[in-house]
């Protein structure tokens, strides 16, 4: 009994990374069928050159960085690696900062518009960050 | 008989320890039992519903020193 999970990233703070990250890692290797849709200004924390970090929203961001918490970037390639989740980078997002796919992090699968993310959506659960 | 084996997460917090559970079961094989050390309570609570869930085999869980260790048999 697969149950479909999709979670939009739209925010690039700390805090929302690291928790879109462990949805969709949590739910990936516990049998769901994860697809995640990049956007916004989540989606340049995927660039494969010089990954900046994010800055922090609060606290608790803070304590993230300092303490050995599973890095947002790990814990998204072992929802893939893992659980066999789906990352999708959002195609409008990549063409307003001029990415190409090969500009992403390998666990970044092919770019997809919005029309087909929320089609996917359509059924399970759907969660923003 | 499966073998044992050690999967030392002291340190991580939540999910990291499982993460590094998941991926230690894959290497293994049906009948193996895996021992997870974790420092994180959260982790120490909710791997074994990770367990139930994926329908492995929970064999116990327990305290020592402020170490959590979580025993799970693979069972498919």
């Amino acid at each position: 009994m697969s149950n479909r999970i999709s979670v939009m990233v739209v925010s690039g703070s700390r805090e929302r990374l690291q928790m879109a990250a462990m949805v969709a890692s949590v739910g990936a290797v516990s049998g769901n069928d994860v697809h995640v849709f990049l956007s916004m200004n989540a989606l340049s924390y995927f660039v494969r050159e010089a990954p900046k970090e994010p800055p922090v929203e609060g606290p608790v961001g803070t304590l993230l960085a300092e303490k050995k918490v599973p890095p947002f970037r790990e814990l998204f390639a072992n929802a893939v690696d893992l659980g066999e989740a789906k990352i999708y980078p959002c195609s409008m997002a990549m063409d307003v900062l001029a990415l190409e796919r090969k500009d992403l992090v390998d666990f970044v699968g092919e770019p997809m518009g919005l029309t087909k993310f929320l089609d996917e959506a359509s059924t399970g659960q759907v969660w923003t960050f | 008989m499966g073998t044992r084996k050690l999967v030392d997460a002291r340190g991580s917090f939540c999910p990291g320890p499982l993460m590094e559970l998941i991926a230690a079961m894959k290497a293994a094989q049906v009948g193996d039992e895996l021992e997870v050390l974790s420092s994180d309570k959260g982790s120490a609570h909710d791997i074994p519903e990770w367990i139930n869930k994926v329908k492995h085999e929970h064999i116990e869980t327990r305290e020592e020193d402020g170490v959590w260790h979580v025993v799970v048999r693979k069972a498919k």
